[in-house]
């Protein structure tokens, strides 16, 4: 155990064998949140270079960078800042720190070992998008974070790189650090506005309340993750044309991945983005290095919680958007957690449906209402209280959350042909969804675990829905 | 009727629309959006929601958070209906979507009644099975639905949410957590419409609930609508709770007369007995709202302190009698009071609490008399020359560029107005320019407000009009004077000087007149209204002070509680020769009558009343009126009958039915022709009477500037005070102020006077000793005395020590 | 009576101009003022009402909606051990079963010293460091059951008090605007113009 005042090294980051580093290379250095070391290897010459081309220059490079959003969603970045109406002002700048994304750790590295970085992106896009204040929400339970942070940005407004007259140009911004409070759908961006607002963090309906549009305050305000903004340095300093030439068209950069689990290395990875596949990633030297005591890989979570899940058939699939939705699930925010033969599925997914049945915001009622009722059968399913009528049950409360096909996976095993994401939904956000996605795989692919676990239903009790 | 009650009491308002639109379609327009509803294309309007076109082409799409007249928050999932905008079919919330052309909605299809029915269950799995205990039951959009397009059974087997059972979270409701559906509706009406945001979702996820702070209740001038509009039993009205079932009920559409503002309500009765008012959502007027002292008055109706009877002064004090003697007894003092003094002695004072026939019947009598002293106000109103200026509606205030308040407190008199000017505020239509000795319920919402000395608006304005960033916006548009009696311990003269300087400014400028009593516009306009000031409610009391008052007839008013100078009301009811009172209820005032006659009450009888705007709409006779009573109208026309030696043959004595009244009404008053029976009845939103050009007499004058070692004395209404109607409401009862002399702190700091302790307010008259208030929302250097207060201590009364004729109130403080 | 303090209230006000509205000063005056009783009061909640002028329930349904606030005194130190999926596969239940067990407490108590409070807890986002868990949001990684013994040696002693501050003590730091360097906040209707760094005719999107 490491207590962490003060990081010797930086926890299950690996930077071996010889990937390009975007936004990771300075993980390494103890100091590597300060000031003086980031001024030492390159810092803030992306803002100076944004500050010589000019604001349209600067987003022109993001644009051309085609920089895909980290959040989970993958929209790229510079199209969405284009997305603000002309002409309406202010805008504001709200940034993703609210890392809670079962499986995720990526976000809360770049804030803990690299503040100077995220703060340069903030800088960089307000100049681009003319966004006139900043607010960095940070996720209430990363005490470190908002110490390094709140440090980074004394430092920085001390040197003259936040807020009046930056570098002596007219451009001035402030950056506002501002403490979450416990709740996973506040990563939602129209939640994280709401709570931006002193609002209990519940989402808002899209339409009409596109972010770009109509955001904090009713203002148009960008709102972008951690890691999207934290390529922003590199991209002024560098370029677009640098940035593009690493991955692929589709996904250029780097991205980076947790992988959790049953591995023998689980760690976080800045992969080149598009190419690397799961099977790298599980089992390359350089990253997870395989499965732990050499077991067998059961199945594996490719893009955090709320992705369905991939089998060993899926281990091919390169790091890609499309071609994960092809395959039935998403890449979302770069998590992948792996499950060795040994794992109990029923269990394992229990986890995950008490997860965002815990974290829905009640506002809509098939997540409130059809989260814990799922949550209420797998808890029975799993304490062999089970029947087999609960296995349906579970489809068919799924289909008042998502109506029509669920994606899934294929399976040779099982002779299943896949259904490419996404899903249609009912609810207002992706909570509600997200709660049914992991139990519908896990009972899909795996349908013999949760039988196993079950007894055959007695006469189901009719019950009315009201009384006449 | 379970089937209407449900649309009525489940936002009328949508219902009503459909009701209303149906028939015409609007013809091609500009505004006009052609969709594709279930195959059929048929035509919605720019920016109307897809939940309100469907609604309106007859495809009723079920829904529970939607409510026409709040924002929508699309939380409840239950309008989710298949909407192509030509990506293909997509379950969208009706009730988020605005139609857009070519976009086709298919509110039947195998996906929409999937979807429909899964909501359902899912609202369902943890609402409790007690409908046969809900006082909702037969009446619940959740019943309702989950019939129409629920799945008919549940599937959810676990253990469901529990919650303690109802708690009152005011004097008047109660919740039910455990039946709350979470739509957000009584939140958002608690937030948007009344603006009292004391109720609130607490709690995340499934755990959410509907609470109020701990200690904190929802009070609340308008909390009755949230429980008209849950859409489930989780909200209920003390006054009603078990009390009927819906299917008892049978109802009517009527006007309440509990202020001048006539919203439209359902009178609802059960066994001859009113058990519940709910609101109508009529455009121009209410929106379907209704504040707590119109919706739950009706309690006092079945009170057992009515007057049932009729009674005569015998040596025994008042006796019960017959009508034939109670009536011989009345003509009989009628004349006496002829033969010695002439039309000149009597007096008639009262008139607004009835309907425009009872004030029209007495009006026609007074006539026939030469009755000259006659007022339906008492001492606490305008002069009638007000209704003489261009008259404004509701809807022309909540739009027009400025509204200029020269008045009251609307929250506290005209609760329905004030929902309606806040409303138009808050979303920017209109702005207010607030002149008001203290601040009111709208100042949060003011563009501006001004705190002229009691006395002394007149110059306020003036100033006013000076600034000239508010002239530009007075310019900018439409400028409507909401004008009331702001201040009980001033002269009118202050408001009429204001008033004029205001009109001569502004020659455009419309006026809303904002006098309280249920039909005081219908009364002055009918012909109660006093000749001049010679003869209004003050002159015709210190006449009756004088000995010059033979016989004084009190129509439904009660000057010792009504009037702001109780002394001369005192002074007025011992010096009159004679009383004769007609009214509901033993007041102070029929205590000391020779004849008292039992008046029939509202939903007693049918009629028509007239609102602050001229809007005649229909009042509804719903029960049978207590023990003998009669209407108001009925009386005049026999005592007419009775006199026609002195008084001729009036065509009112001829008439048998109220429509006979009602149209000789239309067809003797200008102004009302287009008011017939027939046109009342008809026209959903009442008929707008002309109002008759006359020019303000008299532009009064300004008081003089405070001295500073006296405090400016300001009485004025809260919602709930003692009058007979609350009093005898056992709901709202409980719920008015007492008596106390309101300070800024800081005032009351120099005074050395703490919270509670006594003071004495002296005037050169008398003085009263009323406990303190701190209270930073009283401009400094006045005293603020709620009027007609209950006051357990006996320090007297605050109307004691007001002077009827003097332009304002000042007091000397002492600390007790 | 637990309404902020003067010094905190100074702070509050500070807090709240860092905002273009102030409602959205709300979260972080509720966190004020956990920092100053360890939970958050009733008093406290009234007191920020009034700060924010807005009404107490509104305060209320904000503060119950979020995790971190609570609403009973809890321990000094706050033990919340992550339950999802990537720390449940490297043995969370073990660990929680074992720090109940050392504690003495059911998760979701607090110890009778007051010293502390065991809570399961969700992703802390340390999922490749599971098992974890967090005192008072502070990471402790791969926790095995030995080191837990060691951590709750450490915070009964003392030894880890300057690195594990109080429950309520988010960051021992705070961000300090300097005065000289702020922009400031304007409400948006203040607002109508593009900033000085954009070209006048364009509009940078
Ligand atoms: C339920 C839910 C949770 C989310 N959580 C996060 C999160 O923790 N962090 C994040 O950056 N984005 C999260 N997102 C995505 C955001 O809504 C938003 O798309 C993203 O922050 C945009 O930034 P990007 O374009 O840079 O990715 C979440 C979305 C949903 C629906
Ligand atoms: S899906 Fe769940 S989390 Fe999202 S809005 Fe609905 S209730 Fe809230
Ligand atoms: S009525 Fe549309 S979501 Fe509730």
């Amino acid at each position: 155990m490491t207590a962490q005042g003060s990081y010797a090294w930086t926890p299950g980051y690996f930077d071996d064998g010889d990937r390009p580093q975007i936004v990771t290379g300075r993980f390494p250095y103890e100091d590597s949140y300060t000031l003086d070391r980031y001024l030492e290897t390159g810092g803030y010459e992306g803002l100076k270079r944004a500050l010589e081309i000019g604001p349209e220059a600067t987003s022109g490079e993001v644009k051309d960078s085609t920089l895909l959003g980290r959040g989970g969603a993958g929209f790229p970045a510079g199209v969405k800042w284009g997305f603000t109406p002309q002409g309406v002002w202010p805008r504001y700048l709200v940034v993703n720190g609210d890392e809670s994304e079962p499986g995720t750790y990526k976000d809360r590295l770049l804030m803990e070992r690299d503040p100077h970085q995220l703060i340069e992106g903030c800088l960089i896009a307000c100049y681009a998008a003319g966004l006139s204040q900043c607010f960095l929400y940070v996720r209430g339970e990363m005490a470190l974070a908002h110490e390094r942070i709140a440090g980074a940005l004394d430092e920085a407004y001390a040197a003259g790189y936040v807020g009046t007259d930056i570098l002596g140009t007219d451009f001035s911004v402030d950056i506002i650090l501002h403490w979450g409070a416990g709740a996973y759908v506040v990563g939602e961006e129209t939640a994280l506005i709401e709570s931006l607002e002193g609002e209990r963090g519940m989402p808002r309906l899209k339409p009409p309340y596109f972010p770009a549009a109509i955001g904090l305050y009713g203002q148009p305000t960008i709102v972008n993750n951690v890691e999207t903004l934290a390529n922003l340095p590199y991209i002024a300093a560098n370029g677009s044309a640098a940035y593009t030439a690493i991955g692929t068209e589709t996904s250029p950069g780097t991205r980076m991945i947790a992988v959790s689990g049953h591995v023998k290395r689980p760690g976080v990875y800045e992969i080149v983005n598009g190419s690397t596949t799961f099977r790298d990633l599980i089992y390359g030297d350089d990253f997870a290095q395989g499965i732990r005591d050499d077991n067998d890989l059961k199945a594996f979570v490719p893009g955090g919680g709320s992705a369905p899940w991939f089998l060993p058939d899926q281990l091919d699939i390169p790091f890609e958007g499309k071609e994960a939705s092809a395959a039935g699930s998403m890449l979302g925010s770069g998590a992948v957690m792996v499950m060795d033969s040994t794992t109990d599925i029923p269990e394992a997914a229990l986890t995950l449906v008490r997860f965002y049945a815990h974290e829905s915001c009640g506002k809509c009622v098939p997540c409130r209402e059809g989260g814990t009722w799922l949550l209420r059968i797998v808890e029975r399913i799993c304490s062999g209280h089970g029947t087999t009528a609960d296995l349906d049950q579970i489809l068919e409360v799924g289909q008042s959350i998502c109506p029509g096909d669920m994606p899934h996976a294929s399976s040779e095993r099982l002779g299943l042909e896949a259904v490419p994401f996404p899903y249609k939904m009912t609810t207002i956000c992706f909570v509600g969804p997200s709660a049914y996605a992991p139990i519908h795989s896990a009972l899909t692919l795996f349908r013999d675990e949760f039988e196993a676990k079950v007894s055959p239903s007695p006469k189901r009790v009719r019950i009315p829905v009201a009384v006449a | 009727m379970s089937e209407d009650v449900t649309t009525e009491t489940e936002d009328a308002s949508a219902e009503d629309d459909v009701a209303v639109d149906v028939e015409p379609e609007p013809e091609p327009d500009p505004n006009a959006v052609t969709i594709e509803l279930n195959g059929r294309s048929v035509e919605a309007r720019k920016g109307e929601l897809v939940i309100a076109a469907a609604e309106r082409h007859g495809s009723y799409i079920p829904h529970f958070c939607y409510h026409p007249r709040m924002s929508s928050v699309g939380m409840c999932r239950q309008c989710l209906v298949e909407v192509d905008t030509g990506r293909g079919p997509q379950l969208q919330p009706s009730c988020m979507i605005t139609v857009s052309p070519d976009m086709k909605v298919d509110t039947e299809s195998a996906t929409t009644k999937r979807a429909q029915e899964g909501m359902l269950e899912l609202l369902l799995a943890n609402h409790p099975l007690d409908c046969p205990v809900c006082d909702k039951g037969g009446e619940c959009p959740l019943q309702d639905q989950a019939f129409s397009h629920g799945p008919g059974e549940s599937r959810y087997v676990e253990e469901k949410r529990h919650y303690e059972k109802p708690i009152p979270i005011s004097e008047l409701v109660l919740l039910d957590r455990e039946r709350c559906i979470l739509c957000d509706r009584c939140t958002r009406f608690a937030d948007e419409v009344a603006g009292d945001k004391l109720i609130h979702f607490i709690e995340r996820g499934n755990q959410t609930q509907v609470m109020t702070f701990p200690d904190e209740p929802f009070v609340s001038y308008f909390s009755g609508n949230t429980v008209q509009i849950c859409p489930v039993g989780a909200l209920t009205a003390e006054p009603y709770r078990f009390k009927a079932r819906p299917w008892d009920l049978g109802q009517q559409e009527s006007t309440c007369m509990g202020c001048s503002t006539g919203c439209r309500i359902v009178v609802q009765s059960s066994r001859d007995e009113v058990l519940r008012y709910n609101g109508v959502d009529s455009e121009p007027v209410n929106h379907g709202w209704l504040c707590d002292r119109g919706r739950f008055g009706f309690e006092a109706l079945s009170s057992e302190h009515r007057l049932t009877e009729p009674m005569v002064r015998t040596d025994v004090g008042l006796t019960p009698t017959s009508w034939t003697s109670a009536m011989a007894a009345t003509t009989g003092l009628i004349r006496q009071a002829l033969e010695s003094g002439g039309p000149s002695s009597i007096a008639l004072i009262g008139g607004a609490r009835g309907t425009n026939e009872d004030a029209f019947a007495w009006a026609q009598l007074a006539d026939g008399l030469g009755i000259e002293f006659r007022d339906p106000q008492l001492g606490d109103g305008l002069p009638a020359a007000i209704l003489g200026l261009p008259r404004a509606t509701i809807d022309e205030a909540c739009s027009a560029g400025t509204v200029i308040l020269l008045g009251p407190d609307v929250k506290e008199e005209l609760g329905a107005l004030y929902l309606r000017l806040r409303g138009a505020a808050r979303d920017g239509a209109t702005k207010i320019i607030e002149i008001a000795p203290n601040d009111t319920g709208l100042t949060n919402m003011a563009w501006k407000s001004l705190r002229p000395q009691p006395g002394r608006q007149a110059s306020a304005v003036r100033e006013l009009f000076a600034d000239p960033e508010i002239a530009e916006q007075i310019a900018s548009g439409d400028v409507v004077v909401v004008v009331g009696r702001s201040n009980l311990a001033e002269s009118p003269a202050a408001t009429m000087a204001a008033l004029s300087e205001i009109v001569e400014a502004v020659p455009t400028a419309t006026v809303l007149p904002a006098l309280r009593r249920g039909n005081v516009i219908g009364a002055l306009s009918v012909g109660l209204a006093p000749a001049d000031a010679d003869h209004d409610a003050i002159a015709t009391l210190e006449a009756a002070a004088g000995g010059k008052i033979e016989l004084l007839i009190l129509l439904g008013a009660d000057p010792l509680c009504d009037v702001p100078d109780h002394d001369l009301a005192r002074r007025a009811l011992a010096g009159a020769r004679s009383i004769v009172s007609i009214d509901t209820f033993p007041t102070e005032s029929t205590r000391q009558a020779d004849v008292v006659l039992p008046a029939a009450a509202f939903t007693e009888k049918a009629g028509s009343t007239t609102n602050l705007e001229g809007r005649v709409n229909d009042v509804a006779h719903r029960v049978t009126t207590k023990g003998t009573s009669r209407p108001d109208w009925m009386i005049a026309a026999e005592l007419a009958l009775d006199l026609d030696d002195i008084v001729g043959d009036l065509p009112i004595a001829m008439a048998t039915s109220v429509e006979e009244i009602t149209d000789l009404l239309a067809a003797t008053v200008p102004g009302f022709a287009a008011a017939t029976s027939e046109a009342v009845e008809r026209e959903v939103d009442g008929v707008v009477v002309e109002s008759q050009p006359s020019d303000l007499a008299d532009r009064g004058d300004e008081a003089s500037v405070r001295n500073s070692y006296s405090y400016r004395l300001v009485v004025s209404h809260k919602m709930f005070d003692r009058a007979i109607g609350t009093a005898m409401s056992r709901g709202i009862s409980k719920l008015s102020v007492s008596a106390a002399a309101h300070l800024h702190p800081l005032d009351a700091d120099q005074l050395g006077a703490g919270e509670g302790g006594d003071v004495r307010l002296v005037t050169d008259r008398s003085s009263v000793v009323l406990p303190v208030v701190l209270d930073p929302r009283i401009e400094r250097g006045n005293v603020w005395v709620p009027f007609n207060a209950s006051s357990d201590q006996g320090g007297g009364r605050v109307e004691s020590i007001i002077d009827a004729r003097a332009a304002v109130t000042d007091v000397k403080i002492e600390v007790l | 009576m637990s309404r902020l303090t003067d010094s905190n209230v100074l702070l509050a006000h500070e807090i709240i101009r860092r905002y273009p509205r102030s409602k959205s000063a709300l979260i972080p005056l509720l966190h004020l003022s956990q920092e100053q009783n360890g939970y958050v009061t009733n008093d406290a909640m009234r007191h920020i009402a009034e700060l924010l002028d807005i009404t107490p329930a509104e305060v209320i349904g904000t503060a119950t909606f979020y995790e971190m606030f609570k609403f009973e005194p809890v321990g000094t130190y706050v033990i919340n051990v992550c339950q999802t999926l990537s720390c449940a596969l490297m043995g969370a239940d073990e660990l929680m079963h074992h720090a109940e067990d050392v504690l003495g407490v059911k998760a979701g108590s607090t110890t009778a010293d007051g010293m502390f409070t065991l809570e399961p807890a969700e992703c802390q986002a340390a999922c490749t460091e599971a098992p974890c868990l967090q005192v008072n949001y502070r990471h402790q990684y791969r926790v095995t059951t030995a080191e837990f013994d060691e951590l709750v040696d450490g915070l009964r002693s003392g030894r880890l008090a300057d690195e594990i501050p109080p429950h309520g003590t988010l960051g021992r730091n705070r961000q300090n605007l300097p005065a000289d360097r702020t922009v400031g906040a304007v409400p948006p209707e203040d607002v109508t113009e593009a900033p000085d760094w954009i070209p006048v005719a364009g509009d940078a999107s």
